[in-house]
């Protein structure tokens, strides 16, 4: 396993990219449903048009832009109220069209920001696209072949892109967090990380510490899918960078792949010479106009997100910051768990006690049910004094070197009696009569 | 006039995903030659006040709503109906990355 925090007088710099596929009925571009990894068969959900058959048009799906556009503004994004798609040209088999419908020069979204606990890392851009097919590659009767599955071709997809403002391994991960945390508050993406329904890519270079210019050199690490493995990833490839340049060297500029199970980064064969995508406007799809007003309305229907719940939960019920930002971290979650805070008497012992798994609860559970479970870990049995005696007694008896210790000024050993005293009851004390009995007792 | 030579053409070949060979290679150099003599024409028109065009018919917000259109939708025999070869319900193309 690759420590996440390598020790180098080099410092990170690092943009990232990430894919997401939204949650919509149908796909972007027609009208087919969108559900690649419900599917039961592979090629059931597609048409001319998803095909790239001679003839399809395509239709832009209203919801994925209007989504695409919530999402910008929930980070912030200025929206370009006039907006288009282009055509980015290339050929490979998960590509019906040999061209993906895209968005080059005008992205619906750009110039946001996700904050993190190291700092803001501000975005770039926000466009849509739609997704490209599904390829595996097996051995079919003894010849490699690959095999193509177009129920995810023309998914809509999101790409989400960074300024290299990303300092530390540990950052990208909290990033990546953060804004699928957002996206799924927005109910727009499911972010199924193993499934292929977000997807991260990290621009890695690093520099000596206090340099102002950006490195001369990036490496690009892609198709990750998970935070874990994006943090290791860069921090693999901030220690390779180092050794490389410590050697006089420059890391090359290319693109890598990532081995979960070597936990390193490969070199990947580029599919064409230099990256040159021919984008034009799609003649087939005129440009969008959205007016100030739809913009506003859009905003006007965004759910609260994480941290401003939090802010308010800490005003409204006391819940300390610690808890609630573990609670937020699901929109019905912490919706459902609002309302037994609403009825609580302690909401912050109802924070505390699950968050510290004191007691078991699940999502849509009654308030009161709940609110009675965390009242009752507070509550005590009723002990009566020569019971309690008498279990001191009994556990003095059988512990006698532990009494001794005791008596020889070892406070440490109290613990172990309380314990002790609680098993042996099989009830619960009040803590104060149970310190303060055995206390005098012991010194007996 | 600008010469163009074989590596550009055989970028260009590359790019369209159309094998040629190097006697075609010779003849597309000159073919591209005289196109980009015509094309140069159009340099000479001044366009410093006309804005870009990406559509002729001034429509805007041609969109649809989400809705599966199930009647528009191809069985899986339909999807795999042009396709050389399938195996079991996929696809099958000559082997893209060859994973060690
Ligand atoms: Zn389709």
């Amino acid at each position: 396993m690759t420590d996440s925090t390598p020790k180098t007088k080099y410092e990170l710099v690092c943009g990232m990219e990430v894919h997401a596929e939204l949650k919509t009925k149908s796909k972007m571009f027609c009208g087919c449903k969108n559900d690649p990894f419900g599917a039961e068969k592979p090629n059931i959900y597609t048409c001319p048009t998803c095909l790239g058959m001679p003839g399809g048009l395509p239709v832009a799906n209203k919801t994925a832009i209007e989504w695409t556009i919530k999402l910008g503004l929930a980070l912030g994004c200025k929206i370009n109220l006039f907006s288009k798609f282009d055509r980015k040209n290339y050929f490979y088999p998960d590509l019906p069209k040999a061209y993906q419908i895209s968005q080059y020069d005008i992205p619906f979204c750009y110039e946001g920001v996700v904050e993190t606990s190291e700092g803001p890392v501000r975005i770039t851009r926000i466009h849509l696209e739609e997704d490209t097919g599904k390829l595996q590659h097996k051995t079919v009767d003894g010849k490699k072949v690959s095999l193509i599955d177009y129920n995810r071709s023309s998914v809509p997809l999101i790409e989400i892109v960074t300024e290299p403002d990303i300092k530390s391994a540990k950052q990208a991960k909290e990033y990546g967090k953060a804004l699928r945390q957002v996206m799924r508050y927005l109910d727009i993406a499911d972010c199924d990380m193993e499934q292929g329904g977000m997807r991260l890519e990290a621009n890695i270079s690093i520099r000596p510490e206090g340099q102002e210019e950006l490195p001369d050199y990036k490496v690009e690490v892609k198709n990750i899918n998970s935070f874990r493995f994006v943090e290791q990833a860069i921090a693999y490839e901030m220690e390779r960078h180092d050794e490389l340049l410590e050697a006089g060297e420059t890391p090359a500029q290319e693109t890598r792949g990532w081995n979960p199970n070597k936990s390193e980064t490969f070199s990947q064969r580029t599919k064409e010479d230099t990256e040159d995508y021919r984008y034009f406007p799609d003649p087939d799809l005129p440009p969008i106009r959205f007016t100030q007003k739809r913009i506003d309305e859009l905003a006007a229907e965004i759910p609260e997100l994480p941290k401003a719940k939090a802010a308010r939960w800490e005003k409204e019920f006391g819940i300390e910051s610690k808890y609630a930002e573990q609670l937020t971290a699901e929109r019905p979650y912490a919706e459902w768990l609002e309302t037994v805070f609403a009825i609580a008497e302690k909401p912050n012992a109802v924070a505390n006690a699950i968050v510290n798994k004191k007691v078991t609860v699940s999502e849509g559970e009654d308030p009161t049910a709940v609110a009675k479970k965390v009242a009752d870990l507070s509550k005590t049995d009723d002990v009566d004094t020569s019971e309690l005696v008498a279990a001191i007694t009994k556990i003095k008896e059988a512990n006698a070197d532990a009494v001794e210790k005791y008596q020889n000024g070892d406070t440490k050993v109290v613990g172990f009696f309380i314990g002790q005293v609680m098993r042996v009851l099989g009830k619960k004390v009040d803590p104060n009569v149970l310190r303060t009995t055995l206390m005098k007792e012991l010194k007996k | 006039m600008s010469t163009i030579t074989p590596q550009q053409v055989k970028h260009i070949a590359n790019l369209a995903n159309i094998p040629v060979t190097e006697g075609e290679v010779t003849d597309l150099a000159d073919a591209f030659e005289e196109t980009l003599d015509v094309v140069a024409n159009l340099q000479s028109v001044d366009t410093s006040k006309v804005e870009p065009t990406h559509q002729v018919t001034g429509l805007e917000n041609v969109l649809r709503e989400d809705v599966v259109d199930e009647a528009h939708m191809f069985t899986q025999a339909e999807a795999l109906a042009n396709a050389k070869e399938t195996h079991e319900g996929f696809i099958v193309v000559p082997i893209i990355i060859d994973q060690e």
